[in-house]
């Protein structure tokens, strides 16, 4: 069939048979919206994708602009990493399930940290109480982190730690782990988030300013490009971004625009784009419409490639490659009838998986309840597990490509997101996009409109607003944290801060005070005061007292 | 009811950085005719008790998802009563396992909204509750 046939046949069908229909019958609905708002066609036809250029846009696997995958092989050689994020009560808590999991046939490390922990508080620091152990594993000092990897050799697994203001801090612990079970740091393998400015936007765990929190970062950059070439020195992260109610361009925009943010840093400092970016990750989030989702994943890859090419001049083809994990939607899930949460993570991980993720952490259906049972942590794996074996759709590559809803979707989904970052520019910047509350308030006008589509049933949810069942028994067996697990980590700690050399403590601490002072880079001081057993708290203190805090502002 | 508008204050108590459900509320009460102040990320009990005194609030929203609610719900009904405050009418929402439900209960938080709560029953609960 020509061109012009075709067109002409299209045409028919729009206003013949398919309008005729339509006039007779209507449809379920006035009109069809994706998430974020686009109006559907009934049909998507080769009409709706002449104007994306096979060859320039799509390309293969591996090949520029990647966005049918990274890899020439994807998931054919090596299915996704099964990354389950986990961490609660004390180190040895946390080291238990871990080692459950891995006895599951979970393939790498994520830890949670509590709250504490993540902004930089030790244990028997008056503001962590009641949050010790609460929401992960609580992290003192340089004892914690050897018992909670005891018996696992980190040169096996990989490990990413969901940890951000002070990233530096825990990962000089895992090195200094690694020295102490024999493994090289050239060797370790894993990513810490390392994201400030989506802390500042939607997650909350800030300590310090921006601009002091961005030097920390490309001091972290600089580092692990000549010590840990095999750790991903940040994990650029949309999930917490969607999480606070955006929808998914502006969680791809956003995050890009971040992302665009920290290379710019650290090629204002002098280095060269291709010793740091090929260590650049993504996080995205995998909400519940799927062909959106896995839309905005192939547009990602698409569109960063074309950033590090264009924009900063990347020569490696490893520097433009979207390596990202993905954890499904934690927002989609819900309290009432919580057994759907099982087939809702399904689905969502069927998108991270048609979608080409690197790595994959599915939510337990228990999560709008409490913290997850160790049995609905494991079905959460299974379900992982299924879509790789039993589902086939790891056994080709990029299986929805072609698809001209699709493929029109993806390149939608580019062009939204470059209007968002030509904004961001506009403002001069993420940062300063973030100074002004653009971003926050982008995001808040979604989280609003969303809960609006919900209440007025423009979006059903089931088992909340639709299906639901009045007289729904609560769930019976869900997670507790141990209220004991405060009381031992202050005595752990204690034991530590006893034992300690306390001269070469603080003899440690003072560089790194003098490091922080003369703008050198902390990380090495950082590394020499943990394997003292300085603790966190201690070290953020000192980094607190040279740069000073961040204060939020409500937009 | 009187003419006057209901103020409420919607308070992030401990460290949890979670935000957006706290935020469509203070937006929802909003659009509802009250008055509403939020306090921002990582208050403490006093920071909040503070807050509800200085702004002269009907009510306090306390929303926390990260499990700390034992520990620093009583921390603020214990200083709003110290303070001469305990007619202020104090709710809660996030992630409140339903078996804290009458611990909190017992404090005299009598409206805990979990997830999937209309804004519609929180505006319903306040106007009956205050005055």
């Amino acid at each position: 069939m020509s061109d012009k046939e075709y067109k002409k046949k299209e045409k028919n069908w729009r206003e013949g048979t398919y309008k005729n229909t339509v006039d007779s019958y209507g449809e379920r609905k006035e009109e069809f919206k994706t998430d974020t708002g686009v109006k559907l066609d009934p049909l998507y036809t080769k009409s709706d994708i002449e104007d994306i250029d096979e060859k320039e846009d799509i390309g293969f696997p591996g090949e520029y602009p990647f966005t049918r995958g990274v890899y020439p092989t994807m998931y054919r050689s090596r299915l996704w990493t099964m990354r389950q994020y986990a961490g609660f009560g004390t180190a040895e808590e946390t080291n238990e399930r871990f080692r459950y999991l891995l006895d599951q046939g979970q393939t790498g490390l994520s830890v949670a940290f509590d709250l504490p922990t993540q902004i930089g508080y030790d244990s028997d620091n008056e503001l962590a109480q009641g949050e010790v152990g609460k929401v992960g594993v609580a992290i003192d000092t340089l004892a914690d982190m050897e018992t909670l990897f005891d018996q696992i050799p980190l040169d096996k697994v990989s490990t990413s730690m969901t940890i951000n203001a002070p990233a530096g801090v825990l990962l000089a612990m895992y090195i200094v782990v690694a020295e102490k079970q024999g493994v090289d740091p050239e060797e370790i393998a894993g990513t810490i988030q390392n994201d400030i400015l989506k802390e500042y936007i939607a997650r909350g765990t800030y300590i310090y300013p921006p601009e002091e929190s961005l030097k920390l970062i490309t001091d972290i950059f600089e580092y692990c490009s000549k010590n840990t070439p095999r750790w991903n020195t940040i994990s650029i992260s949309g999930y917490h971004i969607r999480e606070a109610g955006s929808d998914a361009v502006q969680e791809l925009a956003f995050t890009l625009a971040d992302g665009i943010e920290y290379v710019q840093k650290a090629v204002d400092i002098g280095m060269d784009v291709d010793d740091f970016a090929p260590r650049l990750s993504f996080f995205f989030n995998a909400q519940m419409n799927l062909l959106e989702e896995v839309a905005k994943f192939r547009a990602a890859r698409r569109l960063w490639a074309e950033i590090m090419e264009e924009r900063f001049g990347a020569k490696k083809e490893k520097s433009k490659m979207l390596r990202f994990h993905t954890q499904t939607a934690g927002a989609a899930l819900t309290a009432q009838q919580p057994m759907n949460n099982i087939m809702r993570v399904t689905l969502q991980a069927l998108a991270a998986a048609l979608g080409g993720t690197q790595s994959l952490h599915t939510n337990s259906y228990d999560e709008a309840l409490s913290l997850p049972t160790e049995e609905s942590v494991k079905i959460a794996l299974r379900t992982q597990q299924l879509i790789a074996h039993e589902s086939g759709v790891a056994d080709t590559i990029d299986p929805l490509a072609g698809s001209y809803y699709v493929e029109n979707m993806t390149d939608r989904f580019v062009k939204e997101a470059k209007e968002y970052i030509d904004k961001i520019d506009e403002f001069g910047g993420m940062a300063e996009a973030i100074e002004a509350g653009y971003v926050q308030r982008e995001i808040q006008d979604s989280a609003y409109k969303y809960q609006k589509k919900i209440e007025e049933k423009e979006r059903v949810v089931v088992g909340v607003n639709e299906f639901v069942e009045e007289d729904e028994k609560a769930k019976a067996d869900i997670m507790k944290v141990d209220e004991k697990v405060e009381q031992s980590q202050k005595e752990k700690l204690n034991e530590v801060k006893e034992k300690r050399d306390s001269e070469a403590v603080k003899k440690h601490l003072k560089e790194i005070r003098k490091a922080a002072e003369n703008g050198d880079n902390v990380m090495y001081p950082i590394v020499d005061a943990v394997r003292e057993y300085a603790s966190l708290g201690e070290i953020s203190n000192v980094l607190r007292d040279v740069y000073g805090e961040y204060e939020a502002q409500n937009f | 009811m009187s003419d006057k508008r209901i103020k409420v204050l919607i308070a992030k108590p401990g460290l949890d950085g979670h935000d957006r459900g706290a935020k469509v509320i203070a937006r929802g009460l909003k659009e509802a005719g009250m008055e509403v102040v939020y306090t921002g990320l990582r208050k403490t009990p006093d920071d909040i008790v503070r807050a509800a005194i200085q702004e002269d609030v009907d009510v306090i929203g306390l929303s926390i998802l990260s499990g700390a609610h034992k520990h620093l719900f009583p921390e603020v009904m214990k200083k709003l009563k110290e303070e001469g405050a305990g007619d202020v009418v104090v709710i809660s929402g996030g992630i409140i396992p339903e078996e804290d439900h009458q611990f909190l209960k017992d404090l005299g938080i009598e409206g805990i909204f979990t997830p999937g709560t209309p804004i519609k029953e929180i505006v319903d609960f306040i106007e009956e509750n205050v005055n």
